[in-house]
């Protein structure tokens, strides 16, 4: 039930859906890829590294890469303070932060509520965003984890 | 748990590890086949690997494996004989059984549930297929001796019990006269007497009418026979059973005297023993009737067999200990402590203690390559085939123990050399016999501990790289400029790079799409080096350096801008410091230090990495001079020396960002992240970037 | 009795197999992985007895056995063919090519022992 893909959203059951904000925009994930929130630790910077990729830090003795969301989908990188958060995600078994600026809610989406995004044409964030959702007229953007995490190397040095 | 290991459990383990190479062979093959590469071998390289997983699934007991394998196997040789054609559809079959084998193998060994119905389907359409719809006839599993085990009493003591007293037991009348053929297969018709002997007290009398005179004599003409009187409380079988092997090949008569005496409740009381071990022996596996093993002194050597999850927690837990004893350390030291204190000499005692046990729990990964070896060397067998040479793998070293995981991630790069080597590296037999070698050729495969390193070389005794050639195909497609002027050992490393093959036209085996630097990439992503020597019509080597253990590091632990980093202890050679002296500037983007009487290129750590832009004096900088593995030198300037110490290795995960010269990660005392370098690496990449500025 | 044997069997865990069983009886077990292998161990070793396999790469069953009885040393060595086919055309194909005896896989260790003993002595 992980990783959902755009053309085999469960339509029966409602999925629950962890909502976040990057900047003044709001997202969500399946709360199934979700393995925990952690509040923003120092990341040791990997040599060469493309602005998305913000480094690794320490999960409990593993390496967890941590994935810069807001730079990932193009909207450039505000300053990181305490309240940031990271949201490790597992995708196809491997574990990835996701750093973004502040947990909202858990929210329960049934395929009624998703509308299709609109079709735009080159922009980085392509396909990243496999829905669109309204909740108290402000719009949610439910991610796409796969097409955010694979992907050919976009701007490595 | 008991002390003696049990052999038998042994074997079922080796036996499942060959069942794992069997299935890779019969993956192989049918990959082979559906990419229409095959000939006739390949289907028999596969009916063979299922054979051989049948026959010991057999000696096991595991019949559903058993089963579900001869089917497979049958219509695999029908195959073979030619009856059935393989179409798309049964190669299909082919492969959904092939997995479902692989399925009922890693069960039989997890003694986990079966895929009962998939098997069942399975069975059918493999019987369709030959136009069978009898699942019924199981052969395979019936016994050719039936009751077997006459001769259990292994002590030869069948003298003892005197039984001819009881006149209750049955008498026997035997005549047997064999022919030449007799003799032709290597029977003795002596051994088939004693046999009877064994059975029971023989009265033997040798009829000797056809006995010619001696200068007429033929060795091998058979002009004896015999006709024996047999007591013995047994079955008829029992006596044929002596004859099975001779059946056809000799005149035999058996009558049994006062039948009806036989009556098993009559049957003497020292016979009954024996007769227990009888219904006992049927057709179980080794284990029960084996004499008590009284296994021969070199082989006393005992072993626990240990889940490897077990291992895997014991390590990650004593990879935790080093760094909590890191993390003491460091609290310890900034507390301020007397480096004479109690505190701190207890603290050098656990350093030692947690050193040790780390060392000890890397030995019990540790496993000799010998079963890498032995999978080379079917590897050289199947390829030799291939490509229709004569080749002869040496093998040297094979109880050299490495880490298991480095074992495991070997195979592949090494398989792939090993292909190579008998496709490229040795000529064809008919050069071969022109250039005076003898016609097979040798490939030779040596394991050995050097320096706490592990070095397995590959060589064979083939013509050696041919440079011109392979210096012409860099230049055709692009790899180096067309004028450029390369020494031999420049040349050979051409192999590795990307993109390159020095196939000018695919052959069966190297048409699988791996070049060297595949290999070269595995080998470094094992934190190790590769490197290739070569002699004009003598032969190549490639030589490979492995760390012992992929899980714990000597490094240095340095300062570069703002980051905590590692580097490999061992490639350090020494540190020294910039002076006026010794900095100097071949040209603007090459820098040099002076070392004694050498020029060493000088790299900065912190520009090559891209955390800061060049200093703008450099005098006073630390410098850490590397040396690579193939003997030239580097410099590294590096802002700080903050320690040496042991650091566990943590993978970094690559799979959307590979950072470059980096080779693995580390968790510092601070529960922070450090990068562990990968100096040549990071070398080839300053090479390309921003020299160090000289400051004046 | 100490009886020296060559076994010839391309699959490990039979040849693992025939050792564990004929040890632990005092026999000496020379192997050999098919029967290209098995001639050249074979070269300059009189074993009492030989048992080898059918399916082989290389040099199979057969072809071992009767490049075996070519040789004047061995015309005689008792050979035992180790199958999992108890078929009669195999056994008289096996019996042609110049095996003594045949045991069916799987097999038990006593019974081995007793058709070695049988054939060798």
């Amino acid at each position: 039930m992980e990783n959902i893909n755009m053309n085999d959203i469960d339509t029966s059951a409602p999925a629950e859906h962890l909502t976040f904000r990057i900047g003044d925009q709001e997202y969500s994930l399946d709360i199934m890829c979700v393995r925990e929130i952690r509040g923003w630790t120092k990341t040791t910077p990997l040599p060469h590294a493309p602005a998305y990729m913000k480094g690794v830090i320490n999960l409990r003795g593993t390496v967890l890469p941590v994935m810069d969301l807001a730079e990932r989908l193009g909207m450039g990188s505000s300053e990181h303070t305490d309240r940031n958060v990271i949201i490790v995600v597992k995708h196809n078994e491997n574990m990835t932060g996701l750093l973004v600026d502040a947990v909202s809610d858990i929210i329960a989406l049934s395929d009624d509520d998703l509308r299709p995004p609109p079709e735009v044409g080159g922009t980085r964030g392509t396909g990243v965003i496999k829905a669109l959702t309204l909740r108290d007229e402000r719009m949610i953007r439910v991610l796409n984890l796969a097409s955010v995490l694979e992907f050919e190397s976009l701007d490595a040095a | 748990m008991t002390d003696a290991p049990d052999p038998m459990a042994e074997i079922r383990g080796s036996f499942f590890i060959e069942c794992e190479e069997l299935l890779e062979a019969m993956q192989d093959g049918l990959q082979e086949i559906e990419n229409g590469g095959s000939d006739s071998e390949t289907i028999n390289v596969v009916f063979r690997a299922v054979h051989s997983i049948k026959g010991g699934a057999g000696a096991f007991g595991l019949e559903t494996l058993v089963r579900f394998a001869h089917r497979y196997e049958t219509v695999m040789d029908a195959v073979r004989s030619g009856t059935l054609d393989v179409n798309t559809d049964i190669l299909k079959l082919f492969f959904r059984c092939a997995d479902h084998l692989s399925h009922l193998v890693r069960c039989s060994r997890d003694e986990d549930a079966f895929l009962e119905e998939q098997g069942r389907e399975l069975i059918d359409l493999l019987n369709n297929s030959i136009g069978e719809t009898e699942p019924a006839d199981e052969p395979e599993v019936q016994i050719d001796f039936q009751p077997m085990g006459l001769n259990i009493n292994l002590d030869l003591d069948m003298d003892g019990p005197d039984l001819s007293m009881d006149l209750d037991i049955p008498v026997f009348q035997i005549h047997f006269a064999p022919s030449a053929e007799l003799f032709e297969t290597g029977n003795e018709p002596f051994l088939i007497l004693r046999t009877l002997q064994d059975l029971g007290p023989c009265e033997i009398t040798c009829c000797t009418e056809k006995l010619v005179p001696l200068e007429q004599i033929s060795p091998e003409t058979p002009y004896l026979s015999w006709d024996i009187v047999l007591t013995a409380n047994v079955d008829i079988d029992e006596i044929l059973s002596a004859f099975e092997f001779v059946d056809g090949l000799c005149e035999l008569k058996v009558d049994q005297q006062n039948i009806s005496t036989l009556a098993p409740e009559l049957s003497p009381l020292e016979v009954l023993p024996i007769l227990e071990v009888l219904d006992v022996a049927p057709p179980s596996p080794l284990a029960t009737v084996l004499p008590t093993p009284k296994p021969t002194p070199s082989a006393v050597k005992s072993v626990v067999r240990v889940d490897l999850d077990r291992i895997e927690r014991l390590v990650n837990l004593v990879g935790e200990l080093v760094i909590n004893q890191a993390m003491l350390s460091q609290s310890l030291e900034s507390a301020g402590l007397s480096p004479h204190s109690d505190a701190m000499n207890g603290l050098e005692e656990f350093q030692r203690l947690t050193r040790d046990i780390q060392d000890s729990v890397m030995m019990i990964r540790a496993q000799p390559v010998k079963s890498l070896f032995q999978r080379m060397s079917r590897i050289v067998r199947e390829s030799s085939a291939a490509v229709n040479k004569d080749v002869r793998l040496d093998t040297e070293g094979d109880t050299t123990e490495v880490d298991k995981t480095v074992i495991e991630r070997l195979a592949d790069p090494l398989t792939h050399m090993i292909r190579n080597a008998v496709d490229h590296g040795l000529e064809s037999t008919d050069q071969r016999t022109a250039s005076g070698k003898p016609p097979q050729g040798k490939i030779s495969l040596t394991a050995a501990h050097r320096s706490g390193r592990v070095v397995i070389d590959v060589s064979d005794d083939g013509g050696g790289i041919n440079r011109p050639k392979v210096h012409q195909i860099a230049i055709d497609k692009g790899l180096v400029p067309a004028d450029a002027t390369l020494s031999d050992s420049e040349i050979d490393n051409l192999l590795f790079l990307p993109g390159f093959s020095t196939a000018s036209e695919v052959s069966d085996l190297s048409g699988r799409g791996v070049g060297m630097d595949v290999v070269r990439t595995a080998i470094q992503g094992l934190g190790g080096r590769i490197t290739i020597t070569s002699q004009e019509g003598k032969g190549t080597t490639f030589s490979i350096s492995l760390p012992l253990t992929l899980a714990v590091l000597d490094g240095m632990v340095v300062q570069v801008a703002d980051e905590t980093m590692v580097l490999p202890l061992n490639v350090v050679v020494e540190t020294l410091t910039l002076t006026e002296t010794n900095l100097d500037q071949v040209r603007p983007g090459l820098d040099v230090v002076r070392i004694r009487r050498e020029f060493v290129p000088l790299f900065d750590l912190g520009v090559s990495l891209g955390y800061r832009s060049a200093l703008d004096n450099y005098i006073d900088a630390v410098v850490l001079l590397i040396a690579h593995e193939n003997n030239s030198r580097a410099a590294l300037i590096v802002d700080e020396i903050l320690d040496q110490r042991q650091v566990v290795i943590k993978g970094l995960d690559d799979s959307f960002y590979r950072a470059p010269g980096i080779a693995a990660a580390t968790i510092l005392g601070d529960g922070q992240i450090a990068l562990i370098l990968d100096p040549t690496d990071i070398i080839d990449q300053a090479q390309e970037i921003s020299p160090v500025k000289r400051a004046s | 009795m100490s009886l020296e044997i060559l076994a010839v069997d391309d699959s490990r865990t039979m040849r693992e197999m025939i050792r564990l069983a004929l040890e632990p009886a005092g026999f000496t077990v020379h192997t050999a992985d098919d029967g290209v292998h098995g001639v050249e161990v074979l070269e300059g070793k009189m074993p009492d007895a030989i048992i080898t396999d059918i399916n082989m790469p290389r040099m199979d069953g057969f072809e071992f056995i009767s490049a075996v009885r070519t040789q004047d040393d061995h015309r005689a060595t008792p050979i035992l063919v180790l199958t999992t086919e108890a078929a009669p055309e195999l056994k008289i194909r096996a019996r042609t090519a110049g095996a003594t005896g045949w045991i069916v896989k799987p097999f038990d260790p006593a019974k081995l022992i007793k058709a070695l003993q049988m054939v060798a002595g």
